[in-house]
């Protein structure tokens, strides 16, 4: 009985967590001088609207599930991947990388695109490790060790497209030239969405969650997050399971910007990672880092941003507008969950 | 001296003014026990609100004011949810600073590359006509001074003063100073306030003088906050060091800019991120020292060896405020 109230509380304070973010960013539409019901239909036409546009936002969903599903591993340990930005971006340089080593090979296309998502997730790995050494043997927090290597991963493209790596003739924004057709991955006819691409997110979800919550390693990484030096005095080899953690979260990040160059974009371009890397953790803070929701989540998040993509054009407002919303809605979250706690407490 | 020279010494006091700004305020935060994640944001929504609200009043003075109120909001946001909800830090300065910088980019879209105020040059008489001295540090504008002066009247402040005593015993043992008295949520509070208020002031310094104007995601701000973060790491909680540090990264970014021209096959965006790498690396120098291995290894070394190592790694290293991110409950 107890039970349930409490669950019946809970959901009640999300409720009211989910108004309290449409509610403040209204607000903000207001002080746009815009009509925030005109941007939200926008918004959910612009994303649900068709088919064309729903298969968008899976080409969003499935960067940023696999960003989300990495980062769920290094929250488990307690550990904070700031870093990971940098490791999607890393991940797409090395797929790019691959490729252009290869495409005049006599691989056959489909070898070549499974040796560029193997680049992507070393590339990711390595980035990670980076991270991950500064950590464990430099005493440097992983937040600032994260964010200078996102920095040097952004640098390190620009160079690429601007010097080694650009077009014929001059180099620009626009990024690398684009790979041929054959080396991009099969989408459905009429649709920008790959299902090889669907199905690299959703394999990679299920992996995260039968490996936390099924194994035995899943279970020693919480309580390494949980307790550091009580896992340690345990047995736990912490120092591992740490390496573990990052590695494996950079690995799906270096997944995801390999996704981006051979199924979205087909070319390294300057902003390569869309910002899933920070997106992926607003996403596993709401789902109070479960992989439980972490799809359905991600799915939510991926539809706001393809569908503010049309603010500019339809209501000259800023397609920023998907970023105030999903932000309101993970600190709104936060807040009211401190509240709820707050009251229990109390009684 | 060559004048060039002179005139760049003075530009890099003039534009690392802002995160000599941000770099203290988080200094006071911290000192206080509380991580403030939010700087980045804060910085670029000030940097937003103060220029539009400079457009729109043509004052500098309330733009200035508009964005020490929001970085003080912006903190309290963080002071609330930290020390009364007791929500992880970490977590809430986070995703402020990713909704402060959207915050700001979609509210700032109407006042892009439009022109406002400036703060005005204020050469101080008499003092500005000092040869090479007076070109360096008496012809700036009234918020570069007032960096000078931060610096001094913080470090007095923490080091020098009763309630600074306070201030770095609530961040290092709370229970202590609860003790001795001191109601410690309740300074936390506004030392968080405080802090914010002057990274709140950075933003302005940016949009109304170093970097007059606002150009969304082109004003080139995205990421001074999270220099500033670092800053108050590597100057181990002391704003004289972590002032050192901004003047050190201001250094870096001219250097950039000079050498542009002499480099043309690296892109200006490689030189521009040249100091972030820098500062991994003298992070990595300042914490070493606090490192497992490294105790071992030194116990393995000769002795003479071993007591040169160890006073080097004691002079580079910095250690947190005890109590950092710790939220402090009486009983």
């Amino acid at each position: 009985m107890v039970k349930t109230s409490s669950r019946w509380t809970n959901l009640a304070f999300q409720l009211l967590a989910i108004i309290l973010a449409l509610g403040f960013t209204s607000l903000v539409m207001v002080l746009a001088k815009a009509d925030p019901l005109e941007a939200y239909r926008n918004i959910v036409m612009g994303s649900v609207g068709s088919l064309n546009k729903f298969s968008d936002v899976l080409v969003a969903w499935v960067p940023l599930l696999l960003a989300t599903s990495g980062l769920l591993v290094t929250y488990t340990a307690g550990l904070w991947n700031i870093g990971v930005e940098g490791q999607i971006t890393l991940g797409a340089i090395f797929t790019t990388w691959a490729l252009r080593v290869l495409q005049d090979s006599a691989l056959s296309p489909a070898l070549i695109i499974l040796i560029g998502f193997i680049s992507g997730a070393l590339g990711g790995m390595l980035w990670a490790s980076v991270v991950a050494f500064l950590k464990i043997y430099g005493g440097v927090n992983e937040i600032f060790g994260g964010l200078g290597m996102n920095f040097v991963a952004t640098a390190l493209t620009i160079w690429l497209i601007f010097g080694p790596w650009k077009r014929p003739g001059i180099g620009s924004m626009s990024g690398t030239e684009p790979f041929k057709e054959a080396l991009w991955l099969p989408t459905f006819p009429g649709l920008r969405i790959s299902p090889w691409s669907v199905v690299v997110g959703i394999v990679g979800i299920v992996v995260i969650y039968l490996l936390l919550q099924g194994t035995y390693f899943g279970l020693k990484l919480k309580a390494v997050g949980r307790n550091r030096r009580a896992a340690f005095l345990l047995g736990i080899p912490t120092t591992q399971y740490m390496w573990m953690a990052f590695l494996l979260c950079g690995l799906f990040a270096g997944l995801a910007g390999a996704v981006q160059v051979l199924g979205v974009y087909h070319r390294l371009i300057p902003s390569i990672s869309s910002g899933y890397g920070f997106l992926g953790m607003l996403v596993a803070m709401l789902i109070n880092y479960q992989p439980t929701w972490a799809a359905p989540v991600a799915l939510f998040f991926a539809a706001l941003n393809i569908g503010s993509i049309q603010l500019p054009i339809v209501m000259k407002l800023d397609s920023t507008l998907s970023g105030v919303l999903q932000g309101a809605l993970v600190l709104s979250v936060l807040l009211m969950d401190g509240v709820r706690q707050r009251l229990m407490q109390r009684r | 001296m060559d004048t060039t020279l002179i005139i760049g010494i003075a530009g890099i006091l003039a534009s690392a003014g802002p995160i000599v700004f941000a770099a203290i305020g988080e200094t006071i935060i911290e000192r206080a026990g509380v991580i403030n994640l939010s700087v980045n944001g804060a910085i670029l929504l000030t940097a937003m609100a103060g220029f539009a609200v400079g457009v729109s009043t043509g004052s500098v003075l309330l733009g200035m004011l508009a964005g020490a109120l929001i970085g003080a909001l912006v903190a309290l946001i963080v002071a609330f949810a930290s020390i009364t909800l007791k929500q992880s830090q970490v977590a809430v300065g986070f995703v402020l600073a990713l909704l402060c910088r959207d915050l700001a980019y979609f509210l700032g879209n109407p006042y892009m590359g439009l022109s406002g105020p400036r703060l005005p040059h204020l050469p101080i008489p008499g003092l500005a006509d000092i040869p090479v001295l007076g070109t360096i540090f008496f012809q700036h504008d009234l918020m570069t001074y007032m960096s000078f002066v931060l610096i001094v009247l913080a470090y007095v402040y923490i080091f020098r003063t009763r309630p600074g005593l306070m201030l770095q015993g609530i961040g290092e043992r709370p229970a202590a100073a609860y003790v001795r008295g001191a109601n410690v949520n309740l300074l936390r509070y506004v030392y968080t306030v405080i802090g914010g208020a002057l990274i709140g002031l950075a933003g302005p310094m940016y949009s109304l003088s170093v970097k007059a104007g606002w150009k969304g995601t082109i004003s080139g701000l995205d990421g001074i906050g999270w220099i500033a973060l670092a800053l108050t790491i590597f100057g181990g909680w002391n704003p004289l060091r972590a002032a050192l540090g901004a003047y050190f990264f201001a250094f870096l970014q001219w250097l950039g800019l000079v050498l542009q021209p002499s480099l043309p096959n690296i892109p200006s965006q490689v030189l521009q991120v040249a100091p972030f790498p820098l500062m991994i690396l003298t992070l990595l120098l300042v914490n070493i020292g606090n490192a497992e291995w490294v105790d071992r290894t030194l116990a393995g070394l000769p002795e003479r060896t071993r007591h040169a190592l160890a006073r080097v790694l004691r002079a580079m290293r910095t250690s947190p405020p005890a109590a950092l991110g710790m939220p402090f409950e009486k009983e």
